[in-house]
């Protein structure tokens, strides 16, 4: 079906089509066409009527942030305010921190990535809001060992913010002490995960830690902290100056506001655009990515969330929405949005072999499931990739991934298993093919 | 506060500050795990102790949920976790079936073989056949010293050894470099490692990754006889289990004791069983024309009754040495004193130790689980890491809570925790220079080189007044503590095995004219001039080689025997092998002796010996208990008038490795000094 065909029929699915008007984006500067300095970013209308926000309280602050609906976009979705709500109320002899995720290492994502380049004010004033809602004096940015340039551009950005009076001691003459800090990862995907990443920030072995206790109870350095992602923090400003209901009023009911999508793979123009929740994930590709490559009906599989969801294949992608909800029914996810496309000139088996060597090599090792299961998961994949297994490996293979899920510390070991249990599902007899032949 | 919940549908009730496999275990219902180790920190990595928490989205690891973290149900429901369900059973066997992936399954050549937990829980959770067709992961072994052994194919990452070493050994020797699953155990750059409880690794280690380097390929766990017994290698008197296989005792290994050892005891302890070997003496000697020759228990016996009936009561003496029993010194004493001889002494080392300020003036009153009690410790004159290496864990234990307070006085050490160091010499026990005016519970722990010094009761003194000052001496906690070196010393004060006349101390009676027969119960640190010496012990190290008679005897895995521990807490020791050869406990060879003079002593056997040495000293009556010192008579030592002298305290452990006959005897130990000072071991 061609593309406008299609996209009248989709006007009755309930899905969220038509682009997102030019004024109801948050990343104004998301592509660098201007630069990222204070001046451009105070034209752009960052850090605009912040002393106004912080006046307007904590409590105000927080319950805008839930009312807007906003879920966490780190990849697992859980609603920002309700999170931020869960910090104690009053500070008492431990302080409190704001840490922020910038350790952004799914394959496939490359959001944070723009907003430190190019956006670095909008995130800093962000964080500044984030820290003032929840008493926190001290913001961490955990960066990316391998994002060198983006974090000399926040720390240029934060420089800047410092001598403005914008953050620092009262910072935007709110009587409020903020001081931010960037911290330079080592490159391993694991301190991604919010205690692994404490952990390193800490000065230690980049491991997951147990919970409970959670973070909000005992995090940095046994303190109060909240982990936020760095696009959750930076469209908070925007959310709370246009109003809850501005951000509850684009995308769907539960999937409210915009996204970052993040569109790589098989596709005209990869690239990274801010979209409504719920778009569909056709008019995503064709609108912003030039579409697919070879045309819609080339299309073999898409993996919508990162390397982490399991994949869908084509059939799946007709009509389907972009959001938190529906990706889930489907037994994949959002995730981060980070969409890899993939036509059908794609080895599909070797393809997610390769995201097995990726899970294996970044387990931290710690738990005996995850450190001995990506291996073996990797090993049986690599050898299906190349035809070299039996077709009843296949059954154990799956058997393995469900061992692995669920009874891991952290998600790492989900993650490795949802893109072969995604396969399987999916691709079963394009494996036994391979095996019978 | 209590809190009840469901276990597999039946309703318990526990205090809420247990974590889900403590309140299991009461509950008697088994766990399987691997990491969890109750002494240690919690890692819940291995991932075999799931459980199901109803509410809960995936199986939760029992080791670390704690009871307070369970809640209930929407309508006040009780919790409820279960450990029999699929989804438990499913969760532990594929836990099992990993670590079994890359597990080398070379049981038969595996020391840890029998008692692995591995193979235990293997039994129950794992699958009987190997569905993991890939080549096994392999890893190089690493040396991390003379004591463990590492094959570490087998580990299975567990970490207990890292958090043992970081949390309770304190050195921070052993830690996991690399990730997932080129994860590896080693110490930095493979250095060996240098704490005195590195041992304990080889029991923590749930697999055969770390076992013991000089048991290696001894013995199987099903063939040794397990014998509880108690250690003398320093004061403290740890308990253990000495497995024999025959007449050789294979290995040491510890018997938990919260009172005194916990789970640990020190490399000392442990590994001194090689020592039990070599050198033994094993038939009489008499040194004719300056050379030892071999004779008969009656030559020899003879030959010393024939010395006793000649020299005068007066001029006979007698110096007990470290490891001599209770019953053993409570013996010669009768007998000598039968003989009117009262020259004895149970201080080789020249100690000015006494009894006469109470008991409490000798032993270490606060006890070893008081330290965990404890806000403050002041150590004066002694390092206890050399001297008491598992005792210098409970302080860290206590340190490592942050309420505790720590000032030492004496050479600089490091002594795995913190601790102000206030200065050198006596004059530095100053209340004022410390911190203790919020402190309820203060521990004045004076080592035992103290009293090497001739000023040791002056400054014993000054501490018992400081502790009198600061009021650690009361009803319910008494302060003053002395860490004993030697297992026998607090028996042998407890007995009074001093001499009558205290200018015939042990070094008096080595040195003068004035004795002419000597004994030598098991002494061997004492240099004896001019006199004939007869020797009662079992190695032949320096006691031996000086003797003009020797009579073998046996030593501690090989006799039954009461000590007195540090804290003044009688134990026993129970043999586990027989002495070699014509060795004979030493009980034995002195009631022959007395049989042979005219004063002989009635006893037949041990039981009769520890009868009457329970009716002369009550305080023997109560095995494994202490026997508190009064805190009143403290008062008349902290009057005492006292004047030290300004030398600076000094260690005399000079090599923890070589402190007694049976460590110089030891392979295993010189290998340990040796790699401690640096020196090439000499293969041959």
């Amino acid at each position: 079906m061609k593309f406008k065909k299609w996209l009248k029929t989709v006007k009755n699915l309930g899905l969220v089509p038509d682009m997102l008007k030019a004024q109801d984006k948050i990343f104004t500067n998301i592509y660098g066409n201007n630069s990222s300095n204070l001046k451009s970013s105070l034209n752009r209308g960052n850090w605009d009527s912040t002393k106004y926000l912080i006046d307007k309280g904590r409590d105000w602050i927080i319950d805008e942030m839930k009312s807007s609906g906003l879920r966490g976009r780190g990849g697992a979705g859980f609603p920002t305010g309700l999170k931020w709500s869960f910090m104690p109320k009053e500070v008492k002899e431990r302080p409190h921190y704001l840490v922020v995720n910038a350790d952004e290492s799914e394959p496939g994502t490359c959001k944070d990535r723009e907003i430190l380049r190019h956006e670095p004010h909008q995130f800093i004033e962000g964080c500044l809001l984030a820290s003032y809602a929840m008493s926190a004096n001290a913001c961490y940015v955990y960066v990316r060992g391998e994002y060198v340039n983006e974090r000399y551009a926040l720390q240029k950005a934060i420089n800047e913010a410092y001598d403005s009076g914008l953050i620092g001691k009262n910072a935007c003459k709110s009587g409020w002490d903020f001081d931010m800090y960037v911290h330079h990862g080592a490159g391993a995907y694991i301190c991604g995960e919010e205690t692994a990443l404490l952990e390193s920030l800490e000065g230690k072995k980049g491991m997951p830690r147990l919970k409970p206790p959670f973070p909000a109870n005992c995090g940095l350095y046994g303190c109060p902290t909240t982990v936020n992602n760095v696009e959750s923090i930076a469209v908070a400003p925007e959310i709370l100056r246009r109003g809850a209901s501005w951000f509850s009023s684009l995308g769907k009911p539960n999937n409210t506001g915009t996204k970052l999508f993040c569109i790589s793979g098989h596709v005209n123009t990869p690239c990274n655009v801010e979209e409504e929740m719920g778009i569909p994930l056709r008019e995503l590709l064709e609108k912003h990515a030039g579409g697919v490559k070879g045309g819609w009906d080339n299309l073999l599989a898409v993996i919508p969330g990162g390397s982490s969801v399991p994949c869908l294949p084509a059939e799946q992608c007709q009509n389907l929405s972009m959001d938190f909800d529906t990706l889930k029914e489907l037994k994949s996810g959002l995730g981060t949005a980070a969409v890899i496309v993939m036509d059908k000139s794609t080895d599909i088996v070797k393809a997610i072999a390769r995201l097995s060597y990726f899970y294996k090599h970044e387990s931290c090792g710690q738990c005996t499931p995850c450190r001995e299961g990506t291996g073996w998961m990797w090993r049986v994949m690599d050898r299906m990739a190349k035809g070299n297994a039996g077709v009843e490996e296949i059954d154990l293979l799956l058997e393995v991934t469900k061992q692995v899920e669920g009874h891991t510390i952290c998600a790492l070991g989900d993650a490795a298993a949802w893109p072969i249990q995604g396969l399987i599902r999916h691709f079963r007899p394009e494996i036994e093919n391979r095996l019978k032949k | 506060m209590a809190k009840k919940i469901l276990i597999n549908g039946s309703e318990f009730e526990f205090e809420d500050n247990l974590t889900l496999i403590q309140a299991l275990e009461v509950a008697d219902v088994e766990v399987p795990r691997f990491c969890y180790h109750e002494k240690l920190s919690i890692a819940g990595n291995c991932r075999m102790c799931l459980v199901e928490v109803k509410g809960a989205p995936k199986p939760v690891a029992s080791c670390h949920f704690s009871l307070s973290d369970l809640r209930p149900g929407p309508n006040g429901e009780l919790p409820e976790v279960y450990t029999n369900t699929d989804t438990v059973h499913t969760a532990r066997k594929g836990a099992m079936e990993f670590l079994l992936v890359n597990h080398p399954l070379d049981c038969p050549i595996c020391d840890q073989g029998g008692e692995c937990d591995l193979q235990d829980q293997a039994l129950h959770y794992g699958i009987n056949k190997s569905r993991y067709k890939e080549n096994k992961r392999s890893v190089e072994n690493k040396n991390i010293g003379p004591l463990v052994k590492t094959v570490m194919t087998r580990c299975i990452h567990c970490t207990r050894c890292v958090r043992f070493t970081s949390e309770v050994a304190g050195t921070e020797e052993l830690g996991a470099i690399h990730r997932g699953e080129n994860m590896e155990i080693t110490t930095y750059l493979e250095k060996g490692m240098t704490s005195e409880l590195q041992g304990n690794v080889i029991d923590l280690c749930p697999v055969g990754a770390l076992t013991s380097k000089p048991y290696e390929f001894h013995a199987r766990p099903w063939e040794l006889n397990k014998t509880e017994s108690i250690d003398v290698m320093d004061g403290i008197g740890s308990n253990i289990r000495i497995d024999s296989k025959g007449s050789e005792v294979m290995r040491i290994i510890p018997k938990y004791n919260e009172d005194i050892n916990e789970e640990w005891i020190s490399d000392k302890t442990r590994f001194i069983w090689d020592g039990l070997k070599s050198q033994r003496i094993d038939t009489p000697y008499i040194r004719e024309d300056g050379k030892l020759k071999p004779v008969s228990w009656n030559t020899a016996l003879d030959k010393i009754t024939g010395l006793m009936k000649k020299i005068e009561p007066s001029k006979i003496g007698c110096i007990a040495g470290d490891m001599v029993t209770a019953e053993e010194m409570f013996l010669m004493k009768t007998l000598l004193d039968k003989i009117g001889c009262h020259n004895y002494d149970c201080r080789q080392d020249g100690s000015n130790l006494t009894n006469k300020y109470g008991r409490s003036s000798y032993i270490f009153n606060p006890t070893i689980s008081g330290i965990e009690d404890a806000d403050a410790i002041v150590i004066i004159g002694s390092n206890p890491r050399m001297e008491s290496p598992v005792l210098n864990a409970r302080i860290r234990k206590r340190w490592l809570t942050g309420q505790l307070k720590v000032y030492h006085i004496g050479e600089d050490y490091d002594l795995t925790y913190d601790y102000k160091h206030l200065g050198t010499t006596p004059e530095s026990i100053d209340v004022n220079k410390m911190d203790l005016k919020d402190c309820n519970k203060i521990i004045w722990l004076v080592g035992d080189d103290v009293f090497l010094r001739d000023d040791g009761q002056d400054i014993l003194s000054i501490v018992a007044d400081c502790a009198q000052e600061t009021s650690s001496i009361r009803e319910d906690w008494n302060g003053l503590a002395i860490l004993h070196k030697h297992a026998s010393r607090v028996a042998g004060l407890d007995l009074g095995f001093l001499p009558k006349d205290s200018t015939y101390a042990a070094k008096h009676m080595a040195d003068s004219n004035d004795i002419e027969l000597m004994f030598l119960l098991d002494a061997d640190e004492i240099k004896i001039n001019n006199k004939y010496k007869v020797y009662i012990g079992s190695h032949g190290d320096r006691g031996a080689s000086n003797a003009d008679i020797i009579l073998p005897g046996a030593c501690y895995t090989e006799k039954n025997g009461f000590y007195m521990n540090t804290e003044g807490r009688l134990q026993q020791t129970n043999r586990a092998v027989f002495p070699p050869g014509d060795a004979k406990d030493n009980w034995r060879i002195i009631l022959e002796l007395s049989s042979r003079i005219k004063k002989s002593l009635k006893y037949k056997n041990l039981d009769e010996i520890r009868k009457d040495l329970k009716k002369n000293y009550p305080i023997f009556n109560n095995l494994n208990e202490i026997a508190k010192g009064e805190g009143s008579s403290l008062k008349i030592l902290s009057n005492r008038e006292n004047k030290p002298s300004d030398n600076k305290f000094i260690n005399t452990i000079s090599d923890y490795y070589l402190t007694n006959p049976i460590t110089r005897s030891s392979r295993i130990m010189a290998e340990c000094s040796m790699q401690k000072n640096n020196k090439e071991i000499i293969n041959g």
